[in-house]
């Protein structure tokens, strides 16, 4: 699955990414991990509020850092629907 | 209820540490451990509360609420908005682009964004525990019509001609469709308006680690700062040097004021020490609000949306704001 973390490269888009990299190896899942900077796209998502998780070209969460647990479970949904 | 906290530094202070409480020393001390135990304590209790009460509120549904309202009430609500709305202003630019986007006035989004920095529930509640009630309705109020006064000027000026291509993209595009622009299933990605109560209490606390987090340092600064005044700078030195009278003391504040970039939860503890020293209401709330608000980080990060001329006009506006705005209140 393709993970995008949105953000604009503040200390919260950072440690979000490490998370969800972590959680998705944890989880054995195959991915490949993005960090999106470019505003543009962001704004192509329509998020506002960063940082903000997109997991197969949809917007899983914003404006915030989930914890492990959260990002386990959106992961695990994402994966299902796949 | 307060009173605990000076007695808890009498303890400390003067029993704990033998410290007179008759020399400088032991008085800056005293200072510095009274208002660091009281603001720390305020800190932690009222962000919980109000991040409690401001759970559901999210820059999403702000964005839904505002789009399409006439510009009368919008700059007001603009303002009012960016006053209570939590969000992190590393997310300044995406939420100029997507209020853009939607159809929103740049006016009534710099009304939004211009009010923000300068009132947060920290500011409010530092200045209420330690400047009291008039001056921190004063500052509340001068914040918002900052924010909403700022807001019409740019609007008036057709600020929207000074976009960078991106911005002006997300305006165009909010200028084809009206309100119907936020792409639906797309506007609130967080759960709305029914939070429960265990959602509330995870919001809260979370705020409450992150903000108190984030400013504790500067309290221990400000404080600091504002205790080495309080005990080392000859009384009436300030006054003398800074009083009122010399109309330049006015603008020389908010000059100094932007090279330190400090958030209010820093600036707030000196300001108590400064108004103690006899420097005037006015010049010392125009102080705080230029160190607060005009940051340049800030922005250079604003200029991925904004062209030059834009940014300067904003940087003139809010330095004279700031300085009128002391004028006044130094004359009241």
């Amino acid at each position: 699955m393709k993970i995008e973390i949105l953000g604009s490269g503040c200390k919260k888009c950072t440690n979000l990414a490490a998370d969800v990299e972590q959680v998705a190896k944890g989880l054995a899942l195959d991915f490949e991990l993005e960090k999106v900077t470019d505003m543009t796209t962001i704004l192509d998502y329509g998020v506002m509020s960063t940082p903000a998780i997109v997991i197969n070209g949809v917007v899983m969460s914003a404006g915030n850092v989930p914890s492990h647990a959260e990002i386990e479970l959106l992961l695990n949904q994402a994966n299902n629907t796949q | 209820m307060l009173i605990w906290f000076s007695v808890l530094a009498d303890w400390l202070v003067y029993d704990l540490l033998g410290l007179s409480s008759q020399n400088q020393l032991g008085q800056a001390v005293h200072f510095f451990v009274e208002d660091t135990t009281k603001i720390f304590a305020l800190l932690i209790v009222m962000i919980y509360a109000i991040g409690w009460l401001r759970a559901s509120l999210n820059v999403e549904r702000v964005r839904d609420y505002l789009s399409g309202k006439p510009k009368v009430v919008g700059y007001g609500l603009g303002s009012g908005f960016g006053a209570i709305t939590p969000f992190c202003s590393c997310s300044s630019i995406p939420v100029f682009l997507g209020f853009t986007s939607a159809g929103i006035p740049i006016g009534i989004t710099m009304a939004f964004l211009l009010t923000s920095p300068l009132i947060n529930e920290v500011a409010i509640l530092l200045l209420f525990s330690l400047l009291g009630l008039k001056v921190t309705l004063l500052y509340v109020l001068t914040g918002i019509t900052i924010g909403i006064l700022g807001g019409a000027l740019l609007d008036l000026l057709k600020a929207e001609r000074w976009l960078q291509p991106l911005a002006a993209k997300a305006y165009a595009r909010g200028q084809l469709s009206t309100a119907t622009a936020i792409p639906p299933g797309q506007s609130s990605t967080q759960a709305a308006s029914t939070m429960g109560w265990q959602q509330r209490h995870q919001f809260a606390k979370s705020e409450t680690v992150e903000i108190f987090g984030r400013v504790w340092k500067w309290v221990i600064i400000g404080v600091g700062i504002g205790a080495a005044l309080h005990g080392f700078v000859p009384a009436g030195w300030l006054e003398a040097n800074l009083g009122d009278g010399q109309w330049w003391s006015v603008p020389l504040a908010v000059l100094m004021g932007i090279p330190l970039y400090a958030n209010a939860t820093g600036v707030i503890p000196v300001l108590e020490s400064l108004l103690l020293q006899g420097v005037p209401l006015g010049t010392t709330l125009a102080f705080c609000m230029s160190t607060v608000a005009v940051s340049f980080p800030e922005f250079v990060m604003l200029k991925q949306v904004m062209q030059w001329r834009l940014l300067a006009l904003l940087f003139v506006l809010l330095l004279v704001s700031f300085t009128i705005l002391g004028w006044v209140l130094n004359l009241v």
